[in-house]
């Protein structure tokens, strides 16, 4: 039977035509769709956004009882600074954004380093979906359903070495595609930093999708990192390189203003950032702030990452 | 045509105009995601905005040769002191809801945030001694000197946007050349007026 349940409809209504327009992909989904068999829907089908992920498994790395931001709260109010700098820009700026084909090389410090194509990412583990909050350094969050697994998962797929000592991340740049890039006053591509540990800890979501779907561009797609203890711009859009390396590498916010944004950046209620509070935040669709919890109330998973380390100092 | 009463009718509209698409926008829900965020950044560009349109009303008499537009001035600063009210109430009541311990705070750490309060603050003088009738009784020098603070609060207001953003400067930049401009035309007008001075006392001295 064809009749399509309401749970199938999907969230962002762009796709039915990107998918309909992409004919290969299209007639690859006929089977899969007569057949509801996952295995055999193209991978790359899947890989388009708002389209629907199959067999989303629950998370045990997810917060109960906290309201999740609207898929429009989510969607229309992005910090993705190659698509301009004003937040209800990379909405319309991102919306054709190429991300099919797509790549994620994984090289530096280990033993088997290789790119990843779209599809063996999206087939490397089963997807789980996290729902985080989602703290911002400019005191606003929000509460996602997040898609993907640990970067873990991709990580051991490279056998790091002893060398690897932190993980360098990369955002895909091409002027040609984010013309608003060079007026945004950041060196592209962005580029972020993580300590090895930090890195392998399993709260550290490689996420391909969010509300059950492939991730829309405003949102990074199609494949991001989310760590949700740190500071948002910690949690790298349209990855395209993953390097393992032996010391600290550039992240974007701290080479342009050190004393602002640290390489650590843990969302710290105790840690200002110079020119405003961090104490507290606002919560999208909510009236009055609420505190700010510290790791942004992941606290009993990562603080132990940081024991003995002067947070003031490691901002 | 400046002086109709109808003039001054059609400029206060327009002045009011800004707060008119803020409440469409509400009534049609696109106020963003951060509601309170936008009222925010929307009062502050247009307080900074009426600064520079005040501070352009003198360069623009003369440049256009029209001393009729003087008497918009007033109304141009007094909706400067408008829109600052509504921002400075948009951060008090929607932003810290009251929380006077964290304002304060915020006013003496946060230095964008003395900027802008500083602005606002050097405004109240001028607001309350808008009237003709101050002017008579301050007199028209002190009077002038008193609001030429117009011209701190306009530096004032740049520097605060300019310390709010993270990376992309070009909107406080681009206020902060307009605002350069017209008070470098003021210098180099008082430098121009300055130097025929000696030469007008040296004529009495010898006539």
């Amino acid at each position: 039977m064809l009749i399509k349940k309401p749970a199938d409809l999907r969230y962002s209504e762009i796709t039915p035509k990107a998918l309909y327009l992409n004919r290969r992909n299209f007639l690859a989904g006929v089977p899969a769709a007569f057949l509801g068999a996952r295995e055999l829907m193209s991978p790359s089908a899947r890989a388009l956004a708002g389209t629907k992920f199959p067999n989303v498994q629950k998370s045990k790395y997810t917060v109960g009882d906290e309201k999740i931001n609207s898929y429009q709260e989510v969607t229309t109010y992005n910090n993705f600074y190659e698509f301009g700098t004003d937040k209800s820009q990379p909405a319309e700026t991102a919306k054709n954004f190429k991300t099919s084909p797509w790549s994620v090389s994984v090289e530096g410090a280990c033993a088997k380093p290789r790119k990843f194509t779209m599809d063996e990412i999206l087939a490397l583990a089963p997807l789980e979906e996290r729902i985080y909050r989602h703290r911002c350094v400019e005191a606003w969050s929000i509460v996602v359903p997040w898609v993907g697994y640990s970067l873990s998962v991709l990580l051991n797929q490279v056998q790091p070495t002893s060398k690897a000592n932190y993980v360098a991340f990369e955002t895909y740049y091409d002027v040609k595609q984010m013309p608003l890039g060079p007026r945004g006053g950041l060196p592209f591509p962005y580029v972020e930093g993580l300590r090895m540990d930090e890195a392998m800890h399993p709260l550290a979501l490689l996420s391909v999708g969010m509300f059950g779907e492939s991730l829309p561009p405003q949102d990074g797609a199609p494949v991001r990192m989310v760590l949700p203890w740190k500071y948002g711009f910690k949690s790298i859009k349209s990855l395209v390189k993953i390097k393992l390396v032996s010391s600290m590498p550039t992240a974007t916010w701290n080479a342009a203003n050190p004393s602002e944004y640290g390489f650590y950046s843990n969302v710290n209620p105790k840690v200002d950032h110079p020119r405003w509070s961090q104490s507290s935040e606002r919560r999208l669709g909510e009236f009055r702030k609420r505190p700010t919890l510290m790791f942004n109330g992941y606290g009993d998973q990562v603080a132990s990452l940081y024991n003995g380390m002067d947070l003031k100092k490691n901002y | 045509m400046l002086k109709t009463r109808w003039a001054k009718a059609l400029a206060f509209a327009a002045c009011l105009a800004p707060i008119f698409l803020l409440a469409w926008r509400a009534y049609t829900q696109h106020l963003t995601a951060n509601p309170i965020e936008f009222i925010t950044r929307f009062t502050g560009t247009w307080t900074l905005r009426f600064v520079v349109f005040t501070l352009a009303v003198t360069p623009l008499r003369k440049l256009l040769g029209m001393p009729d537009l003087i008497r918009f001035r007033r109304m141009i600063g007094l909706f400067a002191f408008f829109y600052g009210t509504l921002h400075l109430i948009t951060y008090i009541w929607l932003d810290k809801f009251f929380d006077t311990g964290e304002i304060w705070r915020d006013v003496l750490k946060r230095p964008f945030i003395t900027a802008g309060f500083t602005a606002f603050v050097l405004m109240l003088p001028l607001a309350a001694t808008s009237t003709a009738g101050w002017i008579r009784r301050m007199g028209g020098k002190r009077w002038q000197l008193l609001h030429r603070l117009v011209y701190v609060t306009g530096i004032a207001g740049v520097i605060h946007y300019y310390w709010l953003v993270k990376s992309d400067i070009r909107e406080p930049a681009f206020y902060g050349a307009l605002v350069g401009v017209l008070l470098l035309y003021r210098a180099a007008v008082a430098i121009r007026n300055r130097k025929p001075k000696p030469a007008v006392k040296r004529a009495a001295a010898t006539s």
